[in-house]
């Protein structure tokens, strides 16, 4: 009926229209949107606090994307989302170079993990950090070196070369086993220091925690660090580590809560701390915070009550979720102190909760 | 102004917007122009940008940052030379074994196949492109670099240890597995312009290589030279891919910034270190000097499609193009 | 002259045979490659590919979920790419092959050639820094420009390349007719190199639709269904990527088969544009 240019025409108006009101959106009622973005370590552990409190406050939408602490970092500093996450504290340049102050708020706690493919033993190993310092420096090359052999006297130790896999992209739980290198290493400390992206002496790079896991579990004596939940998850065999006081631990929840515990005191008012290589007898030693970063001073009232209200859920409700994700919760202590912090928070100069 | 100077006047830009004089090859000439522009400065944009934003790290390194083989970000050493040498050799390896597969297949597809043979193929062909690059990284973890360590890397080894490209130790994460991943990426994208190509040669030329007696095969050359810069256009098409894919070798060719001979060691691209580092990198010169790296790669893909060009040049000087056929 | 017919008709007739064996070969090998894949994205992802996987939005580990969000926004993502992209990527195809002679066209066709060389990441970077910046949030606008600019280039070579394979006569022919230069571009010569304009928008198409690095600095990503272009969107890429480098054997089995429907949606905007640009005559 209509000649097709007529109706080509009509098409093209009706997209018009619809991209007019695509990108006007339809009112947003009363909804309260909030945006964070970083770590990507306790994502499944956020994810899960957002769902929960989402059935609790159906109009809060709050979203969470993992791309990395750094990602969180840059963009909190350039006020792109609401709340940044990050598993290493921020630097002091960092805190400078920020429009304005940032707290931290730790919500958990991780462990990071030796984990290893063995052909023929799949018995736990026993490693005193010297020994991790050296297989990862180069010093240590084969499975059945005699100083692996001291600790492990009833493991099948294979003949084969050891294969060093470590993280390639930069990433905090790079930044959390160097910075435990360096504290039992002096060596390390000098040649390669701690930091997201160092450059490892030997062995190949695998991208994400992920690929990490991914790669030990298919190529033969290789060793590397991962997240305790992935290695759990792969079914990898996890290391047993000599912690400062002696012992030997294995990465459990509660032994990386110890860790915490055991250096209340020596952690700062603004609550930046490295807790690796822990004081305490049951402490594991290559355990870390994971930090939610969020401004003293908040732009917005309504968003930042919003988001007052849910991290003061998350340190306390929150916490209740964590350990069957294979999460520390904190230690009580701890949450005082961030409770603190959360009553810091201010809108226009008052205090929001 | 007299009348007749301002009809002189718009005549004269009228002129130059359309040599037909007609107003809306005038219109249509302005719109492609301005779009052209468009991207002209977008482009040109993003390069400054890059240039700008690296220029703490080209003053810091100077030039050799080109020659630099050290890449320690806690120590702030950076240089490029190792990420240049696996970015190139990663993308030649993909080539060489893209390039002949995607002409066989094009040429299966557009010469041989029956058509209801070749509709589903090239379907199912460009399906390939549609993978996305995390799953092609995955897929490579899980299967393809066993597969080569089991299988291939020990073969080669085997027969071809002579040769210093196939020594070393041997974990099926290393260059040859970042070239064959790169090379079936590339695949989908080459034979799918290739092909399109082959079918847009007229049939006349093809005709008159079989009226003067040639086989399918010798009719099949006919058509390939005169294709050769299409042939060439979609190539360089598959080269920019190579170059500058990032999630699926980064999972597979093993990160280590070294240079070695050896297509069994582990290497690290341009790409694939940008992708890796930079939204941790906080610190200045770490920001700046994988910018510099970004600057860089613009560079290689610039020189390498020059060569290209210019090697297309000199071959279709001498064979007229299709386009005067028929 | 190069004599093409060297050798006896026993030979000729033998390398042609080989020949005919040898691409057919390349062909299998191809096919052969995809199939490999497909059946290891298919055994990895059908356990978790049902009704409700694709209409409900993502949750926690353990309760399930789905991508319908991410479908719908991979959808929205994939028509803002298209619609900036495509007519841009083919107005410079056409330029270029038009009116392609000077210095001003061989700039351009050299700095397109090098976007295609440019890895998605900086692509987004880029675009972060010069509209989400400015914006101050995240949007699914951003990103649908980010995909654009990586599917220019790619169009714009395909046009450029299919427009000049089209015969002089066809244009000669109509200019013969009377038709301005602009009404035979556009209603000639273009319709003639639709297929192969198709393959590369095809080729563009899915391309985007596989990457994940530019949307995670522009859509950024979300839990819900979108509202409209000025807030973060989710998209299927960034979903399958956070699934997929997850500790959890069951987002990893959500991972593989929300990439089945990726790669089901891709296919059937491949038949539906190709059905749309079939030679009629």
């Amino acid at each position: 009926m209509f000649s097709k240019k007529i109706r080509r025409a009509r098409f093209v108006l009706i997209l018009i229209a619809l991209a007019a009101f695509l990108l006007t959106g339809c009112g947003s009622g009363t909804q309260i949107r909030l945006q964070g973005a970083g770590a990507t370590f306790p994502n499944p552990l956020y994810q899960k606090w957002l769902s929960e409190y989402g059935k609790q406050h159906p109009n809060i939408k709050i979203d969470y994307q993992s791309i990395g602490s750094g990602g969180g970092i840059k963009q909190i500093q350039a006020r792109t989302v609401d709340f940044g996450a990050s598993d290493s504290p921020m630097k002091d340049e960092d805190l400078k170079a920020a429009p304005g102050e940032i707290l931290h708020i730790p919500t958990v706690l991780g462990a990071v993990v030796i984990t290893y493919n063995l052909s023929g033993a799949s018995q736990t190993l026993r490693f005193t950090p010297e020994v991790v310092a050296d297989i990862f420096l180069g010093k240590i090359k084969k499975w059945a070196d005699p100083r692996l052999k001291t600790d492990n006297a009833g493991v099948n130790l294979p003949d084969g070369d050891i294969t060093v896999v470590y993280r390639s992209d930069g990433s905090g739980t790079s930044a959390v086993f160097t910075d435990y290198l360096s504290k039992v290493s002096p060596e390390w400390k000098e040649k390669v220091g701690s930091g997201t992206s160092p450059k490892w002496p030997v062995g190949i790079g695998a991208k994400g925690n992920e690929g990490v896991a991914g790669q030990i579990k298919q190529t033969p004596n290789t060793i590397g660090y991962v997240e305790l939940a992935y290695a759990v998850q792969n079914k990898l065999p996890v290391a047993v580590i000599k912690n400062k006081a002696g012992n030997f631990i294995e990465p459990s929840i509660d032994a990386v809560t110890a860790a915490a515990a055991a250096s209340v005191a020596t952690t700062p008012e603004d609550l930046r701390v490295s807790i690796t290589d822990a004081a305490g007898a049951t402490a594991y030693p290559i355990s870390s915070y994971t930090y939610i970063l969020a401004y003293k001073a908040q732009p917005d009232a309504v968003k930042g009550k919003a988001l007052v209200d849910f991290l003061w859920w998350g340190i306390h409700d929150g916490e209740a979720f964590a350990k069957d994700l294979r999460y520390a919760p904190l230690p009580d202590e701890i949450v005082k102190r961030a409770e603190a912090k959360i009553n810091s928070i201010t809108a226009g100069g008052k205090p929001l909760r | 102004m007299k009348d007749s100077d301002k009809l002189k006047f718009v005549g004269q830009w009228q002129r130059w917007l359309s040599p037909t004089g007609n107003t809306g090859d005038a219109v249509f000439r302005a719109a492609m122009f301005a779009v052209a522009l468009l991207l002209l400065l977008i482009v040109a944009a993003m390069i400054v940008a890059l240039a700008s934003h690296s220029r703490l790290s080209i003053r810091e390194f100077g030039f050799g940052f080109l020659t630099g083989r050290e890449w320690n970000p806690i120590k702030g050493q950076f240089g490029a030379l190792a990420f240049i040498y696996g970015t190139i050799v990663s993308s030649l390896i993909a080539l060489l074994i893209s390039v002949p597969l995607s002409l066989g297949i094009a040429i299966f597809l557009v010469e041989q196949a029956p058509y209801y043979v070749s509709r589903p193929i090239t379907f199912l062909v460009e399906l390939l492109a549609a993978i996305p690059s995390v799953v092609y990284g995955l897929w490579g973890i899980f299967v393809l670099a066993p597969f080569l360590r089991v299988h291939v890397e020990p073969n080669l080894a085997h027969w071809f240890g002579w040769l210093p490209l196939f020594q070393g130790p041997i974990t099926g994460i290393g260059l040859l597995t970042g070239g064959v991943i790169l090379a079936i990426m590339v695949t989908p994208i080459i034979s799918a312009v290739v092909r399109d190509v082959l079918a847009a040669v007229p049939n006349t030329q093809r005709e008159a290589a079989l009226a003067l007696g040639a086989t399918k095969w010798e009719t099949t050359r006919v058509v390939l030279v005169n294709g050769a810069p299409g042939i060439a256009g979609a190539v360089i098409l598959g080269l920019g891919r190579a170059i500058g894919e990032t999630m699926a070798v980064t999972m597979v060719i093993g990160n280590r910034p070294e240079i070695s001979l050896s297509l069994f060691q582990p290497s690290y691209t341009l790409a694939s270190v940008i992708a890796n580092e930079f939204t941790e990198a906080t610190a200045d010169i770490y920001l700046s000097a994988l910018i510099e790296l970004g600057l860089i790669l613009f560079l290689v893909t610039f020189v390498v499609n020059a060569i290209a060009r210019l090697l297309v040049w000199r071959v279709t000087r001498r064979t007229s193009g299709v386009g005067m056929a028929a | 002259m190069i004599s093409f017919f060297a050798g006896t008709d026993r030979t000729r007739r033998a390398t042609s045979g080989l020949m005919t064996t040898l691409t057919a070969l390349c062909t299998v090998v191809a096919v052969g490659i995809l199939l490999i894949i497909l059946s290891y994205i298919a055994m990895r992802g059908i356990g978790a590919l049902n009704l409700r996987f694709l209409v409900d939005t993502p949750r926690p580990v353990g309760e399930g979920g789905g991508i319908g969000n991410a479908i719908v926004g991979s959808a929205v993502l994939l028509l803002l790419s298209c619609v900036v992209g495509i007519p841009l990527g083919i107005s410079t195809g056409v330029y270029l092959s038009e009116f392609g002679g000077g210095a001003f066209a061989t700039t351009v066709r050299f700095l397109i050639d090098t976007l295609t060389g440019i890895p998605s990441i900086v692509t987004g970077v880029f675009v972060y820094a010069v509209i989400v910046l400015p914006m101050n949030h995240f949007s699914a606008l951003a990103g649908g420009i980010a995909l654009a600019l990586i599917m220019i280039p790619i169009v714009a070579r395909t046009t450029e390349e299919m427009i000049r394979l089209v015969p002089h006569s066809l244009r000669e022919g109509a200019l013969a007719l009377g038709a301005p230069q602009w009404r035979v571009t556009l209603g000639v010569v273009i319709p003639a190199a639709a297929s192969g304009i198709a393959t590369g928008a095809m080729l563009a198409i899915a391309r985007v639709s596989g990457e994940t690095a530019p949307l995670l600095f522009t859509a950024f990503g979300s839990r819900f269904f979108p509202r409209n272009l000025n807030e973060p969107i989710a998209s299927l890429t960034v979903q399958i990527y956070n699934y997929a480098i997850s500790p959890y054997d069951e987002w990893h089995a959500q991972a593989w088969a929300a990439t089945l429907v990726l790669m089901t949606l891709i296919l059937g905007i491949n038949i539906i544009v190709r059905f749309l640009t079939r030679k009629r005559f």
